[in-house]
């Protein structure tokens, strides 16, 4: 599944980081990196951003950016 | 010496700058960009010069802001840099730092909120990240004014001394194994354009076209590369810039597991989380953020701005009259007196006026910007701005812009990316200001009495609209191209100190006035000038024979497709280029009636259609010489901002045509 799919207050590990050109440097840059743990904190008011938490700070991203990034389910992890 | 001040956003970068400097700063744009550039002199120090960089969060060549900074370490080459860190969210900052050592400059870590992780009962092992990572580290907080002093010693030992990081090498296995064999293989070429061979290597397998372009390769090399890489990617079963992310963030890791001892989550992240239950919640943050700024507004035009502005007026006036006394008794020349009174201070006046809104403005600005509310505001507002292009960030600006362009287009320097900034200074001014409000007023009187706040309303639509289709046709002309990625992050809510605020807001009351003093003063005189001599360059005393009004008549056939071909209207247009308030005035002076008998006196010249195509001209034309030139400092280009000119010229014309001729098929 993909990042964007995680419901609000599920954690998963990262996969892998699709995207190209400046949004895929950029995920990885602001440590979305493979095997990181995220865990999905809110969604904006009006359906999307959304807001997750990794590496000990908070991120926002779109939906649509979160799509490239294939995550497996914490709960399947362990 | 000089150094440079590098850190990601949100680490306490300006803090720890205006600590280093006092007041003592230039802020400027780097040449060509919309990117500011801010230097000063350490105190005491009066042979440090520090630079302060955008927050960045890494030396990716895909942001302007990324660009200025790589660009000016490699090619102004300081002495040394200073790279500040959040030390709360240390993994994340010392991804930039990695890359930073890689440039060979001597260069200090200054560990910041070393207090907020004492506070949570962490603790950093200086000693063992100092030699972990092959540079020195001075624990300090920005904002308390500790480690400062060391800090500054440290710095200035190590660029004396020429230290380069002891340590480069990060990396193992495969990555390892490519970074040296292209280290190898580009060594001259890199040296001879002098760059780091190393910096090189690595921007090399990372596929950094910029890197790639400059250090000229010639195909045979560029085969080698291609080939070093893609066996780096079969070994790793990942590709160049995942492997190279990820050897950072392994090797970070690896460090922080040694010398990091710190809470899961500090108290301030805690609190941050559940200021957010509310602020960022389902229903309440729209409204809550409304509030916000509807109160914003209330006290920066309402109530202290116009308070403000009222002594200021007071005071203008008082002096103005008092030197209007000593002229008449003097028996100055009329022209001479006139210069002054109706010239120079009736333009400083002007100008000032909006001395105190953007004061005021400002100080509620900084407060939400270093609270870390505006970057919930993005959050919550992305959406709406998307379609056009942009992200929630420029939401801010464009509301103030209801209020005045001038503070509105100065508030984007705070837009995380160069190209958001730019767009969002080109529609910012269609927001229609406040100064717009009495013209409004006086045609709707004259003309739509029914139907007045339906007009207003309107109007104010109207310009939003446009806004929205010009953000849409920008999007498609000229800012084409990948938009910068929002991938933000929302830094936990800080109080604001007292010292940021304050000099963030005599840093834009200075930019104000000097430009203000200068720029906008001789624009005043010109209009002065044209207003007050014939071509023969006789005072006039009836303003109909003026140089203005002979251009006025000059450019009326422009707008008789647009329903007003009276000379007045055109002139009233010209003056509006001052201040917009001064198109009311100006009708009234030109027709010769008090503020009162107006509407009447508009009756002779405009049919109601006309009024309304008027209007809708003034609603999208250029905005006051004040908005010009802020856009022209926030732009940093003549060329950008005559474009801006001409696009709203055009627009408004062809708007208000379209108001006209589509009305005419009604009337």
């Amino acid at each position: 599944m993909t990042l964007d799919d995680l419901h609000m207050g599920k954690s998963g590990v990262i996969l892998t980081v699709g995207g190209e050109g400046a949004l895929r440097r950029r995920l990885l840059d602001m440590g979305l990196t493979p095997k990181t743990h995220v865990f999905v904190r809110k969604v904006a008011p009006l359906g999307d951003p959304i807001e997750v938490c990794l590496r000990g700070y908070e991120l926002t991203l779109r939906k649509d950016d979160a799509r490239k990034i294939e995550v497996c389910p914490e709960e399947d992890a362990q | 010496m000089i150094f440079a001040l590098i850190g990601n956003q949100n680490c306490g970068k300006t803090t720890l700058f205006n600590q280093l400097t006092g007041s003592n700063q230039h802020v400027g744009n780097f040449p060509g960009v919309t990117v500011e550039r801010k230097e000063g002199v350490i105190k005491k120090h009066p042979d440090m010069i520090v630079v302060d960089l955008p927050g960045i969060y890494s030396l990716s060549p895909y942001t302007s802001e990324e660009v200025v900074t790589r660009d000016f370490l490699l090619k102004d080459k300081p002495d040394g840099i200073i790279n500040i860190v959040d030390a709360t969210n240390i993994e994340r900052n010392l991804y930039l730092s990695l890359q930073l050592m890689e440039l060979n400059i001597p260069m200090v870590l200054a560990l910041n909120m070393m207090d907020e992780v004492r506070a949570n009962n962490g603790s950093i092992d200086i000693r063992q990240l100092s030699e972990e990572l092959g540079v020195p580290c001075v624990p300090i907080s920005a904002s308390k004014n500790e480690g400062i002093h060391e800090l500054i010693h440290k710095a200035r030992d190590i660029a004396k001394e020429k230290i380069p990081p002891r340590r480069q090498d990060f990396c193992r296995g495969p990555v390892h194994k490519a970074i040296h064999a292209l280290a190898h293989l580009i060594e001259d070429h890199a040296e001879a354009i002098g760059v780091p061979p190393r910096f090189a290597a690595t921007k090399l397998v990372e596929g950094d076209e910029p890197t790639i372009n400059a250090l000229k390769i010639n195909e045979n090399e560029k085969d080698i590369i291609g080939h070093v890489v893609k066996e780096m990617e079969t070994e790793l079963g990942t590709d160049r810039e995942a492997a190279l992310a990820d050897m950072r963030y392994e090797f970070i890791e690896g460090v922080c597991k040694k010398a990091v001892h710190k809470a899961e989550q500090t108290r301030e992240q805690a609190r941050s989380i559940k200021l957010d239950r509310i602020l960022t919640h389902k229903i309440w943050s729209i409204p809550i953020f409304l509030g916000i700024m509807f109160t914003i507004f209330w006290l920066t035009f309402g109530v202290i701005g116009s308070t403000l502005s009222d002594w200021f007026a007071e005071g203008i006036s008082w002096f103005t009259a008092v030197v209007d006394g000593w002229l008449t008794a003097g028996g100055v020349n009329a022209t001479i007196h006139s210069l002054i009174i109706d010239g120079i201070f009736a333009g400083v006046g002007s100008v000032l006026s909006f001395l105190p809104i953007i004061v005021v403005l400002f100080f509620f600005l900084s407060l939400l910007e270093d609270s870390g509310y505006m970057a919930r505001v993005a959050f919550i507002m992305d959406k709406l701005l998307r379609k056009i292009g942009l992200s929630g960030r420029s939401f801010v600006p464009m509301l103030i812009g209801f209020g005045c362009s001038v503070p509105a287009i100065m508030a984007t320097r705070t837009l995380a990316s160069e190209r958001d900034r730019r767009m969002t200074i080109l529609l910012t001014p269609f927001m229609s200001c406040s100064a717009k409000l009495p013209i409004y007023a006086v045609f709707t009187m004259a003309f739509f009495k029914e139907n007045q706040a339906f007009v207003m309303i309107g109007l104010y639509v109207f310009g939003i609209l446009m806004g929205i289709l010009s953000g849409l046709l920008f999007k498609k002309t000229l800012f084409r191209g990948e938009p910068v990625p929002f991938v933000m992050e929302l830094p936990a809510y800080r109080l604001p100190s007292a010292k940021n605020v304050t000099l963030h807001m005599w840093e834009k009351a200075k930019d104000f006035i000097k430009k203000a003093f200068t720029i906008i003063f001789i624009a005043t005189l010109v209009i002065w000038f044209l207003q007050s001599f014939d071509f023969r360059f006789n005072l006039v005393s009836d303003s109909s024979t003026s140089m203005l009004a002979a251009i006025g008549r000059f450019l009326s056939p422009i707008f008789a497709p647009l329903g007003f071909a009276d000379w007045r209207a055109s002139t009233a247009l010209i003056t509006g280029l001052t201040a917009k308030e001064a198109v009311v005035s100006t009708f009234g002076v030109l027709f010769g009636v008090t503020q009162a008998e107006l509407p009447a006196a508009l009756g002779q010249i405009f049919t109601p259609l006309a009024a309304l195509s008027f209007l809708a001209f003034t609603l999208l034309y250029t905005p006051c010489v004040a908005a010009i030139n802020a856009a022209r400092q926030e732009l940093g280009s003549w060329k950008a901002t005559a474009g801006l000119i001409v696009y709203q010229l055009v627009i408004a014309w062809i708007a208000a045509f379209a108001v006209y001729h589509i009305g005419l098929l009604f009337v």
